[in-house]
């Protein structure tokens, strides 16, 4: 291959928050991602995902995290690595080359979703407008992670701290979701919650 | 609206996040099969009102699919079991035995 | 005006509200209802009634209020069938009468009234039978018109709503003794609790019964303890304006918050709240119901429980002389109230024939006449109220005189309580009937039950059928530390489902149970007598409970009356089922913040802005938004479609195919498993090469199609329709997990990580060549793909065709989809590159007689049906789709086959749909699933499913267009243009 020119690259949405918003809300630019599956108990697997990522397999619903790079639980058969754009090609390559005769799958997925960033106090119950999901401080943890729907979009939700939570979707539905938390994000509705 | 614990993932959601994929354990026959059994296959429902086995998928979660057996009248579930087995676990049935008994 | 000189808990004197009632000015004051208002305004008459537009005021003081029903707000914040005593006073409310004209005073409609005998249940089923047309045309627009509560708005609502999911370990639903108490028990357990209250003030009937000592405390100051200790506490949520309208399966409940209905808007106007919760309390309380009796409908004539929240809660007399009619002791807390208030009670009419006890005696004390076995029957007054009653003798049978006439401007109806047993029959508890407290009250034994079978919901308080203080706090405590109540002894009630008028009840009387929907005590011995027995048909023959207050005051005495006529007891007749919501909720909060744009999700590809900005018309795919065609100035569609058509046959155009579905599959069993979901071989496909597959599901029929390539040994990528990738990934996975689980295969739908344009036309070559990178197009065969860079970015080229012209697909992530598409548009301006969109594409493809899953196929289709048997594999053991293809109906002759259709005329373009008919022009032998007018061949083209059409190529068929109008066409290949394919293998 000739060599790539990155600047080309665009991002899922170029957006900023409206005014009167009572949590934080923002688009991430970019995020590199890859979608690997296979048994995730099988020592090839585990050896070749601690090779390309430094991360341990995650426990059921939960997710690892080496530096930037985190690891999150999709399925039983399946995680996710969210790292920098950029880096999922590596990553592919060093996952595919390690886990050898392992049935695997590892494909770099670093444009199929879009990211969002939910934070503040009341950042739980702009998602709980649309997600049944008991996302209450208390019931959902720091690294945990949510495959559900938001609204009527299929959407993962992983806590990233205290107050924060990402919140990830296909890229197609990224200018409804993200116009959806604009409104969930209401400080007047969030006044009384 | 039900609510459903997804025996893959160990998440207890509402039913939104499911797809309900009809009755459970239909053998599929092999291509040398008789017309009528074909026809069963695609077309033979047993709609109890009653214990029902049933396929479900967490549609919206995990995506797996899995097995459920539930009454169909009074929506209690007796439990979910994995989508990979050709007939309910014997602690299900003997739950459904202990829960239905008149 | 009447307003007290004292009392009214919940006013502020001191802060006057201003508001219009039909455009007119009035004032109440900071803490009125809307109802407690116009009661102080000394306005009785607020509405009339649906049928008989007779005119009628408030009959009670909260939510279950049948006729106090107002159009709120105006212009596009309009609403109609608002309860007016649920309206909170604020400054600025715009209120209207309903159901009348040219006014509330003066209403035409009353002449209903005059002809009502005319107007029996069943009036209209009986009438409007013949002739049948006349109903569309005559009948049901008079009807409509006459008929009716309040007017649909006509605007777009401009408020908010949204939604909110919670889960807790228990719900409340209800804020007064019970609920507070079971709150407060449930709170020190531990565990989250959520208590609700509809109304805006904690407390119920203890605000008002204060006649308890509770814990050697006055009622409220116990009531003001427990709102203290619940709000101290970290795990209770209180919420106020807030009903608990469902309880659903599973522990599934629905909240509806008014969020500022009681004031001017911020933020959402209604919140739906749902709610999962392990366990419900109903504390749900009590309704009052009113006494059928002769003109129990006139304005003044009130619920005895309401007659004296409004003295003690709101400082308003409903009257300056009260009769109370009432069944039990607790009427007699009404004669109390207004006797304390100063208002005069001119009688007391007790239906029992003994009435005694702590409240009757100090009634009599206080100097209030009481008569016993006597109840009201007859009354008299004017379109502003009751004026007189007529007393009448009970228990001496249906045919008695009538005793002394008292005058009055109000009458109190203490009728029996009914428990408000709503939330434990919305899933399936069971109610019984106790005959001993004449009621309808949770069956212990039969609750609604949860998904592992334990019960869910706990009724409490007054919604167990318990009438003192005492039971009902003893109820709510459970098995928790209970409480000492302090309060009068009560006497049994003795109901009174019926109160005989001046000589025999046929003589004419209104005995009103329905106040909302006109029914009368008449009305439902008419359906007993007809024939309609079962209560479900009497209900639905007279309409009983079936207004917006479903029946919450009129069932109970409605079912009664039914028992009696046929002389059945009341639990052999039944009840009706009770059905969510509990209150009407507003349409806006049902849809929540989902509405407008954010109504439904578009799914977008990377240059939908682009598309956009050039002029795109777009069309749904799937979920998909699509570029139609791309519209230049102000040219019509034609010429658009003409332009982009001609742009690919004769230069090179460029397509938006990132909707295409991508799915990887990648396994050591991969060719196995895709053999069997593809109806051709897909395992024999060498590495770098691309074969078209159809896919069917075991019934046999074309589901979806695609391009599949074979990325490496171990791995392919299989293209879908636009609208099919989720499908068929989800049909993959679900063979995969559910039947061949024991393959070696892994799936991944990759649709949104590249985005794919076609670019295709004589010039596709040569634009390719000009850029930079290391793809040989040249020498990549037809059906052949090969990884790439292309301007710097990524890209995957499969050299495949839609268009029958030479072309490519570039497929590139996401990331770079508008520089490439930008790089692509701006390398070939004399090469006439331009874009192109679905409408070409499709016409473009329908003159090569390329199939489309959807229009071509309709779920009854096979693959033999559209000519593509070479398409299925007749060496393969097993497939989808294979043994199903072998049953007599999917071999037999006659099935409808595609062909092609030239119409007689070369100009006529047939409609899409259209039905081609027999020879003898007595059936339709198959139908058009595609027709455009080809700019290519400069003629109409069309495909069509026709009976055997493949045996009947140059047959002649009479398409019918409408109803007297058949054209010709003749049957032809479905390949209209370059039939041998030299075009795109050059």
């Amino acid at each position: 291959m000739s060599d790539l020119d990155l600047s080309l690259a665009r991002a899922a949405l170029d957006v900023t928050p409206p005014p009167g918003l009572g949590a934080q809300v923002e688009a991430i630019a970019s995020r590199g991602m890859v979608a690997i599956r296979g048994d995730l108990t099988d020592a090839g697997f585990v050896a070749a995902l601690q090779a390309a990522t430094g991360c341990a397999v995650p426990e059921i619903r939960q997710s690892t995290q080496a530096g930037d790079t985190r690891v999150l639980w999709m399925s039983t058969d399946e995680v996710m690595v969210f790292c920098e754009w950029g880096a999922a090609p590596g990553i592919v390559e060093a996952f595919m080359e390690k886990a050898g005769d392992t049935h695997v799958l590892a494909l770099d997925v670093s444009d199929a979703r879009a990211v969002f960033r939910v934070s503040g106090e009341k950042a739980w119950r702009v998602l709980a407008k649309g997600a049944p999901v008991d996302l209450a401080p208390g019931q959902f943890g720091t690294g945990e992670i949510r495959r559900t729907r938001i609204a009527t979009v299929a959407a993962g939700i992983v806590k990233t701290g205290d107050d924060e939570f990402e919140v990830f979707c296909f890229r197609s539905l990224a200018a409804y979701l993200w116009n959806w938390l604009c409104v969930g994000a209401g400080a007047e509705s969030l006044s009384d919650l | 609206m039900l609510l459903i614990q997804c025996p893959a993932c160990g998440v207890e959601a509402e039913e939104t996040e499911f797809a309900a994929g009809g009755e459970a354990h239909i053998v599929r026959p092999g291509p040398g099969c008789t017309d009528a059994e074909w026809a069963s296959y695609l077309f033979d429902r047993k709609n109890p009102r009653g214990v029902h086995y049933e396929r479900w998928r967490h549609a919206f979660g995990c995506g797996k699919w899995f097995h459920m057996a539930r009454h169909t009248h009074t929506l209690e579930v007796f439990g979910v079991y994995a989508a990979d087995v050709l007939d309910p676990p014997q602690e299900i049935k003997d739950r459904i035995a202990e829960r239905t008994a008149p | 005006m009447t307003r007290l000189a004292n009392g009214g808990a919940l006013i502020d004197r001191d802060t006057p509200v201003s508001f219009t009632f039909d455009g007119k000015q009035f004032r109440g004051v900071k803490g009125d209802t809307l109802a407690s208002a116009m009661l102080a305004n000394g306005v009785k008459l607020v509405n009339r009634s649906y049928k008989y537009h007779r005119p009628r005021g408030v009959v009670t003081s909260g939510p279950e209020e049948p006729n106090g029903l107002v159009n709120l707000g105006s212009g596009n914040r309009h609403e109609p069938n608002i309860r007016m005593t649920q309206i909170e006073l604020f400054d600025g409310l715009e209120a209207t009468s309903q159901n009348r004209y040219p006014s509330l005073r003066n209403d035409v409609g009353v002449l209903n009234a005059a002809a009502s005998r005319l107007y029996p249940a069943g009036f209209y089923y009986k009438t409007f039978i013949h002739p049948r047309h006349a109903w569309k045309y005559l009948f049901e627009p008079m009807i409509r018109r006459i008929a009716g509560l309040g007017r649909a708005p006509t605007e777009a609502d401009p408020d908010t709503y949204e939604h909110q999911y919670a889960f807790c370990d228990t719900l409340i639903a209800g804020g007064g003794a019970s609920g507070l108490l079971a709150a407060r028990r449930a709170g020190e357990a531990g565990g989250r609790v959520m208590l609700v209250e509809q109304t805006e003030r904690l407390g119920g009937r203890l605000l008002v019964d204060d006649d308890a000592e509770i814990d050697g405390k006055p009622a409220r100051e116990w009531v003001a303890e427990q709102v203290a200790a619940l709000e101290a506490m970290e795990n209770v949520t209180i919420r106020l304006r807030t009903c608990c309208s469902a309880a659903y399966d599973h522990g599934y409940a629905l909240l509806y918050e008014r969020r500022t209905d009681h004031t001017m808007p911020t933020g959402p106007r209604h919140r739906l709240w749902r709610v999962r919760t392990k366990q419900i309390i109903g504390a749900t309380g009590m309704i009052e119901r009113p006494i059928p009796f002769y003109g129990n409908d006139f304005p003044g004539v009130m619920l005895a429980s309401a007659v004296r929240d409004y003295v003690k809660l709101w400082g308003v007399a409903p009257g300056q002389t009260t009769v109370l009619y009432t069944t039990n002791d607790d009427g007699y807390r009404t004669a109390l109230a207004l006797h304390e208030a100063g208002c005069k009670v001119a009688a007391i009419l007790d239906s029992r024939a003994d009435p005694a006890g702590l409240l009757v005696e100090q009634a009599k004390t206080a100097g209030i006449t009481v008569h016993p076995s006597t109840g009201i029957g007859k009354t008299e007054g004017t379109k502003d109220g009751v004026t007189a009653i007529h007393t009448v003798p009970l228990g001496k049978g249906d045919d008695v005189a009538l005793g002394e006439k008292i005058d009055c401007d109000c009458v109190a109806m203490a009728g029996g309580w009914s428990p408000v047993v709503h939330l434990y029959s919305h899933s399936g508890g069971k109610v019984m009937w106790d005959a001993g407290r004449a009621m309808y009250r949770p069956d212990p034994d039969n609750p609604p039950r949860d998904s592992s079978g334990e019960a869910y919901v706990r009724m409490v308080g007054g919604a167990t059928g318990a009438l003192t203080t005492q039971d009902v706090l003893t109820s709510a405590a459970g098995n928790g530390e209970g409480v000492s109540v302090h309060g009068p002894a009560e006497q049994p009630t003795a109901s009174v489902w019926f109160t005989p008028s001046h000589g025999k009840a046929a003589l004419g009387g209104k005995h009103f149970l329905d106040y909302q929907n006109d029914v009368t005590v008449a009305d439902i011995r008419l359906a007993a007598r007809e024939g309609f027995e079962s209560v479900e048909h009497a209900k639905r023959y007279t309409t009983l409970g079936m207004a917006t207050d479903q029946g919450k005051l009129s069932n109970i005495n409605g079912h009664a009356i039914l028992a009696d006529t046929l002389g059945k007891a009341m639990p052999e007749v039944g009840t009706t089922t009770f059905r969510p919501p509990y209150t009407p909720i507003s349409m806006g909060s049902i849809a929540g913040q989902q509405k407008g744009s954010l109504f439904k999700p578009f799914r977008q590809t990377a240059l939908h802005e682009w598309h956009a900005e050039q002029g795109a018309e777009f069309e749904p795919v799937g979920d998909w938004r699509r570029p139609y065609r791309y519209q230049k100035g102000g040219e019509g569609r034609e010429t658009s479609i003409t332009r982009e058509i001609r742009r690919v046959r004769e230069k090179v155009g460029l397509l938006d195919a990132s909707t295409l579905g991508k799915l990887i599959v990648r396994g050591p069993d991969a060719g196995k498993f895709l053999d069997l979901m593809y109806t051709n071989m897909m395992s024999t496909l060498k590495p770098g090469k691309c074969r078209y597959g159809l896919m069917c599901d075991d019934n046999g029929f074309l589901m979806d199609d695609g391009v599949v390539a074979r990325l490496d040994e171990q791995t392919f990528l299989c293209h879908t329709t636009s609208g099919g990738s989720d499908r068929v990934h989800a049909w993959m996975e679900e063979w995969l997990q559910t039947e061949w689980f024991d393959l070696k295969v892994l799936t991944a739908n990759v649709t949104e990580q590249w985005s794919q344009f076609a670019v295709a036309g004589p010039n596709a070559r040569a634009l390719l060549d000009r850029l930079e990178g290391d793809v040989d197009f040249a020498a990549l065969p037809f059906m052949g793909f090969a990884d790439g860079t292309l301007g710097g970015m990524p890209v995957r080229v499969f050299r495949i065709s839609f268009s029958g012209e030479l072309s490519y697909e570039l497929a590139t992530p996401t990331a770079f989809a508008v520089s490439l598409w930008e790089l692509l548009l701006g390398s070939g301006d004399d090469l006439g590159v331009g874009p192109y969109g679905t409408e070409a594409l499709h016409v473009l493809r329908a003159e090569k007689g390329f199939i489309v899953i959807g229009d071509e196929t309709d779920g009854t289709v096979t693959p033999h049906d559209v000519g593509m048997s070479w398409a299925v594999s007749k060496k393969k053991e097993d497939f989808l789709g294979k043994r199903a293809m072998e049953r007599p109906d999917l071999t037999r002759k006659g099935r409808k086959q595609l062909v092609g259709l030239l119409t007689e005329d070369p100009n006529f373009v047939l409609p899409d749909g259209a039905h081609a008919l027999s020879a003898d022009g007595t059936r339709a032998i198959g139908h058009v699933t595609s027709t455009y007018h080809s700019p290519t061949i400069k003629r109409s083209i069309a495909m069509a499913l026709i009976e055997g059409g493949m045996d009947r190529m140059g047959e002649v068929l009479e398409i019918g267009i409408d109803r007297k109008t058949t054209v010709k066409a003749v049957i032809a290949s479905p390949v209209f243009y370059d039939k041998d394919g030299a075009r795109q293998n050059v």
